[in-house]
């Protein structure tokens, strides 16, 4: 049937190929593989403690005015004060409820629209392309029409944090869909499932990792757009008292209030990967 | 149970180009019968496959199953992929009686499938397990089990065995004899293996490629207990180079 293949000379030759090369063992280099547990959190716990270290040796050093950069003590000392007075625990409230309320409700409306903008050509159709013009124009931007529709309480607050986060989250879910081998769509038809059933009872299920993981990805954003609230107006939260501080050249408690946020971060960043380890067994690595 | 397959044409159109995929397929399966089609890969296998499971449209001809014409996927055609179609979230037990989950099964009904059908296949220590923890041959059993549960009247496979070696692909086709022996299905199956189609079959069609037809149907005249020393026979050996020598036939022009 098919014709030989004809080779018409050898090969052409590598000139000085040398010795052969091997790939030499690795423990600190290795891709695609887990690090002995030990190292890991050795590591992990580098991470925080150099950059520490570092700001303890510049601001002790005189280099730098205490003015601009307050000592780790004195910052502790600052979310110490600001604790006792009562005023943190206040600013941390009003800012994660605001942040709750605004993800929330992205999230309510990102995952059945996500999930039905994967699932359906039709639906994405429909809903991308103002999806996708939307998503380009930048959240902040939207502040000045938030103020004057819903004045300055907490409503454009929370407003302002659901239109930034929802379309993000919509389209990291409809993309999540993508990931579904065809095939597993097909095997449920051919054991008398219907689209309904497919929807709700495999693919929702499947890509239920994905959905968590961007939930967690984009609280970072959530985070950028209520600081950026309390700025313009507030009269409490972790912004807003960033923007104080500034004004009474208390850098001490603008350290304070940026710790104190990323603290809280990595805290809701690591509650969502608890989540996807428990809801979510079969798709983390044991 | 009757499956018919009449005058059935497929084409694709890719990139301005029309591919005759399937011309002038013509088969038929009966209750009880296990049937494989064999052919090279492009010889358009799986698009009759997808087209008997209603996957799939065809540009003519039609599909019946007891005399009603396929016109979309149902439970009464289980399919079995070439891939691994495992729902990894859920259990090997979950896995299999998820049709009669999907069908409105009570929970006992449910269990009690699931349990005979684990028996079948031999994996009921494997209850708990997801599947990722399972080798693909342990895969392949839960996704025959899978389709056995939802009580379809034919089950359709597509190179079920392809993904596996050499060793357990014989240890399959063995487990898939018995089964077949076990439970009285009627099966329909596709393979490129020239071997596995005559150590399955009762009745082979040979397909050839561009355009995917059936070359011709042959019956399988070996004892109904296919073991070894029936692989090793003579007879199996002549059904094989025939099946070979019409695999390498040129295509007759304007046939
Ligand atoms: N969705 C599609 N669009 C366009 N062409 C297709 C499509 N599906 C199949 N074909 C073409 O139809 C022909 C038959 O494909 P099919 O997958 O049915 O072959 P097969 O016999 O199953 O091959 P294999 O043994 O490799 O699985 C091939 O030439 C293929 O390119
Ligand atoms: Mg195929």
């Amino acid at each position: 049937m098919s014709d030989p293949v004809l080779i018409p000379h050898d090969p052409p030759l590598v000139r000085n190929p040398g010795p052969a090369r091997m790939l030499r063992p690795s423990v600190f280099w290795q891709i695609a593989e887990d690090l002995p547990p030990r190292l890991s959190w050795i590591l992990m716990a580098l991470s925080i403690a150099l950059p520490l270290v570092l700001w303890a040796i510049v601001a002790s050093s005189g280099l730098v005015k205490s003015l601009f950069l307050p000592s780790p003590a004195q910052v502790v000392t600052a979310i110490h004060r600001l604790w006792v007075s009562g005023a943190l625990p206040v600013d941390i409230q009003s800012s994660l409820l605001r942040i709750m309320g605004g993800f929330a409700l992205a999230t309510a409306i990102a995952i059945p629209l996500g999930t039905l903008m994967g699932t359906f050509a039709s639906i994405r159709s429909l809903m991308e392309p103002i999806v996708g013009i939307v998503r380009y124009m930048p959240a902040t931007a939207f502040i000045p029409l938030l103020i004057l529709y819903f004045g300055l309480g907490e409503l454009p607050k929370i407003l302002l944090v659901f239109v930034g986060t929802l379309f993000f989250n919509t389209l990291m879910v409809m993309d999540s869909v993508k990931f579904i081998p065809k095939e597993m769509i097909e095997a449920t038809y051919t054991l008398g499932g219907n689209r309904w059933q497919v929807l709700l009872q495999v693919i929702l299920p499947y890509i239920m990792p994905g959905i968590i993981d961007t939930c967690r990805v984009n609280m970072a954003a959530a985070w950028n757009l209520v600081i950026v609230s309390e700025l313009v107006a507030a009269t409490e939260g972790l912004g807003r008292r960033i923007s104080v501080a500034q004004r009474f050249l208390k850098t001490d408690e603008i350290f304070a209030g940026l710790i104190i946020i990323g603290a809280i971060g990595l805290t809701i960043d690591i509650l969502f990967r608890l989540l996807l380890r428990y809801a979510c067994r079969w798709s983390v690595k044991a | 149970m009757h499956l018919e397959i009449k005058h059935l044409y497929k084409q694709f159109s890719a990139r301005g180009n029309t591919i005759v995929a399937l011309k002038d397929i013509n088969l038929h399966v009966e209750t009880g019968e296990l049937v494989c089609a064999v052919g090279a890969s492009g010889s358009g296998k799986s698009t009759m496959l997808r087209i008997v499971a209603g996957l799939e449209q065809p540009t003519a001809g039609e599909v019946l199953v007891d005399g009603q014409p396929v016109i979309g996927p149902g439970a009464d055609r289980g399919m079995v992929f070439q891939s691994y179609t495992l729902y990894p979230w859920m259990t090997v037990e979950e896995n299999i009686s998820f049709g009669l989950k999907l069908q409105g099964a009570s929970l006992a009904d449910r269990f009690e499938q699931a349990c005979y059908y684990m028996g079948v296949v031999g994996l009921s220590q494997f209850a708990k397990a997801l599947p990722r923890e399972l080798s693909g041959g342990m895969k392949q059993r839960v996704a025959i089990a899978r389709a056995l549960a939802s009580q379809p009247k034919i089950l359709l496979m597509d190179e079920p065995f392809g993904a596996l070696d050499v060793q357990t692909r014989e240890t399959m086709q063995g487990f898939l004899i018995d089964l077949w022996q076990n439970t009285g299905t009627t099966i329909l199956t596709i393979t490129h293996d020239v071997e596995e189609a005559v150590f399955l079959s009762q009745r082979v069609y040979v397909m050839s490629a561009r355009p995917g037809t059936i070359r011709q149907e042959l019956v399988i005249d070996l004892p109904a207990d296919r073991n070894e020393a029936v692989r090793r026979s003579s007879t199996f050996q002549d059904y094989r180079y025939a099946i070979l020598d019409l695999l390498r036939q040129p295509v007759a022009v304007g046939a």
